[in-house]
């Protein structure tokens, strides 16, 4: 089947790309290069969803991640001017030795996962991946099964503003911070 | 013919041809779109503009000689390339290169989705209008790395004003779309067009004029055009994100410049003009179309080049102002307008009046007011 | 629709009133105002529970529970939110914080609260989770300008953010081995397809993300820091609703998975160890404490330990032991940080040995403080006492007679820092005198306090009743 063939070489290259992306994300010295990494992880995982035929988060993803969320890493970095980070002192401590414990343990667990045998599970009401997908299916299930979460997030993100506000807010004035009980 | 067996006409090899010819329509295209803009300006400016560059190397092209100086932008061209290629010292090399080409792939990119007749368009994505968004947010890329990568304080300015503006304005920008969307129930760019029909009173301009008025500002924002072009303000920055480069760099930023102006207003025209709709004429043929988006284009590209040399720029603070406080809210109030609209009526037939009506009243108002003194 | 609305009628109010809120405090800008109407609101839900308590069932398809568990737990945040709030208002005078703002993160942060203690999805609780930590990080660093207060609210978002990470990575595994989001369904599908690994993986990254949240060992570094950075008010709530709510929260998940584990001994012995490891490192910690926020923060590691106990027990008498504990020590801790706040000044006069002779200088406020060290401590006749009773009896009920006896000496341990502070008010001459500054409301709330936890440990009948039943019929 030549199509199995396309998808899988793409699957290949963009998992590649991937992998690269994200060591080439921790390695890199520089912020601004360790961003950069970062936005094209994020594209290349975009490109494994649309694989995936989930044509909706892929775009969010780099809506999203790419195009919202790192360009404002990026600003960050550069308004703040970030040298390049200087090599941690090579010298083993307890962290390091938990570290390094943790995230052997992680790797284990990683490699048990990819290794395991989970029983398939069954496909609910018949859909096929691809009909999942798309923006259609998704904003159905978000307004039926999923709309009380789809509702309440506003308070989520309701809150996240108004805690934003309150500390980055530059002055609430001297009238507001020295109010005195009235009531 | 219709859409579905054009389609199944259009195999990969005739997509990759239009794909070429897309190209090349844009890339010559841009090339006039600077001599236009010089010649309007002009215009606008009681001026000349360009008229000495004829096509006199080549004998049968002599009788272009001077008048209208058509061959301008290709001497442009030539100029440019022909320069040399300064990298600042300290600057990042590759970076400071891959930048330019970052701008140019977010702007060619963006119209392999925008349909130019019925069922052609290069790719016919079931999210186009969520693709062009992507697309568009990966833009600024180029911009802020632009302005890091020059290692110059005029340059890292100007990156940083417009990866801000673009991040504002993308808000409202997306806020218009959504509302194109619930209007016209699709995501795909050629149902969208389809569902304009050809009687102009359907045309999203007319079922959803505030939401025409904000895509629009949003895109003089995006494409950091006048009177949003902070991001290259001479009279502060020198060139903004651009001063440190040269030669074909700049060529390419000057290219995506351009090519985002001519890209941002094909998508205004697909998405609020009625596409390759042809005024009352249902199922014209392909080349009619194609002639009528053109046209459609060609007259969006005038409103943005007029605009440019008619308004003065914004101020940062104004700028910050009028995306967060104003446009952001005005967008949000469209959209609820929009959908309430579509959920009480079950179609857009009231939108179309309420606006052809407020469009009257502005009109009458505008004849009606007195002419107030000038100094006022 | 509406039915749904009226089944969940605490949540309903709350998000009415959380925007009855914000658009007073935008129009008004009178943070006394906004302080009355939180309280009128926290009020309103604990009137709504008591006068429409929700029948058992579900609510929005499967998203949310009803019935008498969710009408326990929900009391609970509200009335750790209306006392949090009637201590608050002279403390951020006091500390130039006193922004409408503050009470309405509050408020935003009970609502998160409640949506985790009535969720039956696993989406609805990573949201109220996520909704209930936004806002406390940011009451974390309400003193705008203060470097401690900064430094807590980004060490408690930084860490709560990495362990939210876990928790959505659990989530995911768990969705991926049972293809359910629903706790009811989730259960189902163990039960049919079996218990995978993949599923114990994800089931023990969730844990991680609750075990964070209950600041239980190893994963209870930040609350020192945070309680002691935080403004004293901030951390009285977070040491009790939002413990209380991940508490109720990992009972949900417990007790709807059980069904499909019937020989949940791996779970048991995990949280048997680290409960005793909680216990231990946080009484034995909070010995060396002089401050008494730092103090306070390591005797709630502790108490995460106690309640783990009852956790560990996996029965309903242990759930409906933490229930009751969760109530109980939200009522003892709000108000010994409601006694440290009045008394605290820019960060100063918050040792112990600050409070010598305090009895003499302010005796109600020595009597009151005495009190709650009392109950923390555990001694009868106060309400920390049957709590702690409650939790170590469902232990040995359910085979767990060493745990018990651990958690027995842990509470020992635990009484020589408590008592330090009675000994230094009572029995000590007075320093420069601190000035007290509660007024009417707080003064009158921390009494309020001290009688019900009094009333608690005398007459603990009716809710223990209450705590029983809220787990009988709810999760049988």
């Amino acid at each position: 089947m030549p199509e199995i063939n396309l998808s899988t070489a793409f699957f290949i290259g963009l998992g590649s790309l991937t992998i690269v992306a994200s060591l080439g994300t921790i390695l890199s010295r520089s912020p601004v290069t360790s961003a950069l990494f970062l936005v094209l992880n994020f594209f290349a995982l975009g490109g494994i969803y649309l694989l995936l035929e989930a044509q909706f988060i892929a775009v969010v993803q780099v809506i999203v991640y790419a195009g919202a969320i790192m360009v404002l890493f990026l600003f960050v970095i550069m308004l703040l001017n970030l040298e390049d980070e200087q090599r941690l002192t090579e010298r083993y401590d307890v962290k390091k030795g938990f570290a390094i414990l943790f995230a052997g343990l992680l790797l284990v667990e990683v490699l048990y996962v990819v290794g395991l045998k989970t029983p398939a599970i069954a496909p609910r009401l018949g859909t096929v991946a691809a009909e999942i997908g798309t923006a259609k299916y998704i904003g159905q299930q978000l307004l039926t099964e999923f709309l009380f979460p789809f509702e309440i997030i506003s308070v989520l993100l309701l809150g996240a503003i108004v805690g934003a506000v309150v500390l980055a807010k530059k002055n609430f004035g001297p009238e507001r911070a020295t109010a005195k009980t009235t009531l | 013919m219709n859409a579905l067996a054009l389609l199944l006409v259009m195999e990969l090899g005739d997509r990759f041809a239009l794909m070429g010819v897309v190209l090349g329509v844009l890339l010559t295209a841009v090339a006039y779109t600077v001599y236009a803009e010089r010649r309007i300006a002009a215009f606008i400016q009681n001026r000349t503009g360009p008229d000495r560059v004829g096509f006199d190397l080549i004998p049968q092209l002599k009788f272009l000689k001077g008048a209208i100086g058509l061959g301008q932008p290709l001497a442009d061209v030539i100029k440019l390339l022909m320069k040399e290629d300064v990298v600042p010292e300290n600057a990042n090399k590759f970076v400071h290169a891959l930048a330019p080409l970052i701008s140019l792939f977010a702007a060619l990119t963006t119209i392999a989705v925008v349909p130019y007749a019925k069922g052609v368009a290069i790719a016919d994505v079931n999210i186009g209008i969520l693709y062009i968004l992507a697309i568009t947010s990966l833009g600024v890329y180029g911009i802020t790395l632009s302005g890091w990568a020059s290692n110059s304080k005029y340059s890292l300015l100007g990156g940083l004003r417009s990866s801000a503006q673009m991040i504002s304005y993308e808000l409202s920008m997306g806020l218009a779309v959504v509302s194109v969307v619930v209007l016209t129930n699709a995501l795909n760019m050629g149902e969208i067009v389809e569902s304009q029909t050809s009687n102009p009173l359907n045309w999203n301009v007319c079922r959803n004029l505030l939401g025409f008025i904000i895509f629009t500002t949003a895109a003089f924002a995006e494409t950091n055009r006048a009177p949003f072009d902070l991001p290259e303000a001479e009279q502060e920055l020198v060139g903004g994100y651009h001063t440190e480069y040269s030669s074909m760099k700049f060529a390419l930023f000057f290219l995506a410049e351009y090519a985002n102006m001519i890209v941002a207003c094909t998508v205004i025209v697909t998405l609020f003009l009625g596409g390759y709709q042809v005024p009352f004429w249902t199922d014209a043929p392909w080349f009619v179309q194609v002639g009528a988006f053109i046209t459609k284009t060609l007259f969006m590209m005038f409103v943005f080049i007029w605009v440019r040399w008619t308004l003065p720029r914004f101020k940062y603070n104004q700028l910050m102002d009028l995306g967060w406080k104003f446009m952001l809210p005005l967008g949000l109030f469209n959209l609820l307008i929009v959908a309430s609209t579509i959920v009480i009526f079950g179609n857009s037939l009231p939108l179309s009046i309420l606006n052809l009506v407020l469009v009257a009243l502005c009109v009458a108002g505008s004849f009606a007011a007195k002419p107030q003194s000038k100094m006022a | 629709m509406l039915n749904d609305l009226l089944l969940t009628l605490p949540i309903t109010i709350a998000t009415v009133w959380v925007l009855v809120l914000i658009l007073c405090e935008a129009f008004v800008h009178n943070a006394n105002l906004t302080r009355w109407l939180t309280a009128i609101g926290f009020a309103g839900i604990i009137a709504s529970i008591f006068l429409i308590p929700s029948p058992e069932g579900y609510a929005y398809g499967t998203m949310l529970r009803t019935g008498t568990f969710t009408n326990f737990s929900n009391f609970i945040f509200a009335v750790s939110g209306l006392l949090v709030v009637s201590i608050s208002d002279k403390y951020l005078e006091e500390e130039e914080i006193n922004f409408g703002e503050y009470y309405i993160i509050l408020f935003i942060s009970t609502i998160g609260m409640m949506l985790m203690g009535s969720a039956a999805n696993l989406s609805v609780i990573f949201i109220g989770l996520e909704t209930m930590s936004v806002a406390l990080y940011t009451l974390a660093g309400m003193l705008r300008k203060d470097v401690r207060s900064n430094e807590a609210a980004m060490k408690y978002f930084l860490l709560g953010s990495f362990a939210t990470g876990f928790f959505l990575y659990g989530i995911a595994l768990i969705y991926g081995a049972t293809g359910e989001l629903a706790l009811p369904r989730i259960a189902a599908s163990l039960q049919t397809n079996g218990v995978s690994t993949l599923f114990w993986i994800g089931l023990s990254l969730l844990m991680i993300g609750f075990l964070f949240k209950v600041s239980a060992v190893p994963f209870h570094q930040w609350t020192p820091d945070v309680y002691e950075g935080s403004p004293t008010t901030a951390a009285a709530f977070m040491s009790t609703g939002s413990k209380a709510a991940a508490f109720s929260s990992l009972i949900i998940v417990l007790s709807n998975i059980s069904i499909a584990l019937p020989n949940n001994a791996v779970l048991q012995t995990a949280f048997a160890y680290i409960a005793v490891a909680t216990m231990a490192v946080g009484n034995i910690t909070a010995l060396t404490q002089d401050n008494l926020k730092r103090m306070l923060a390591y005797s709630s590691i502790a108490h995460a330990g106690y309640m783990l106990v009852g956790i560990a027990a996996g029965s309903n008498e242990g759930y409906s032991g933490v229930l009751y504990y969760a109530l109980i020590y939200t009522l003892m801790n709000v108000g010994a940080f409601g006694v440290i706040a009045v008394l605290e000044r820019h960060r100063t006069l918050t040792n112990a040995s600050d409070y010598a002779g305090l009895f003499k200088q302010h005796p109600l406020l020595a009597g009151l403080m005495a009190v709650f060290m009392f109950s923390l401590a555990g001694l009868p006749p106060f309400g920390g006492f049957v709590g702690k009773y409650k939790v170590f009896a469902a232990a040995v009920e359910a085979d767990l007679t060493w745990l018990a006896i651990v958690g027995v000496l842990a509470s020992v341990v635990s009484v020589y820092y408590y008592l330090r502070v009675v000994i230094f008010m009572f029995m000590r001459d007075p320093e420069p005198a601190p000035q007290a500054n509660a007024n009417a409301t707080g003064s009158f709330a921390l009494v309020a306090i001290a009688v019900i936890v009094f009333l608690m440990g005398i007459f603990p009948t009716e809710v223990l009743k209450l705590a029983d039943n809220a787990m009988k019929v709810a999760l049988k």
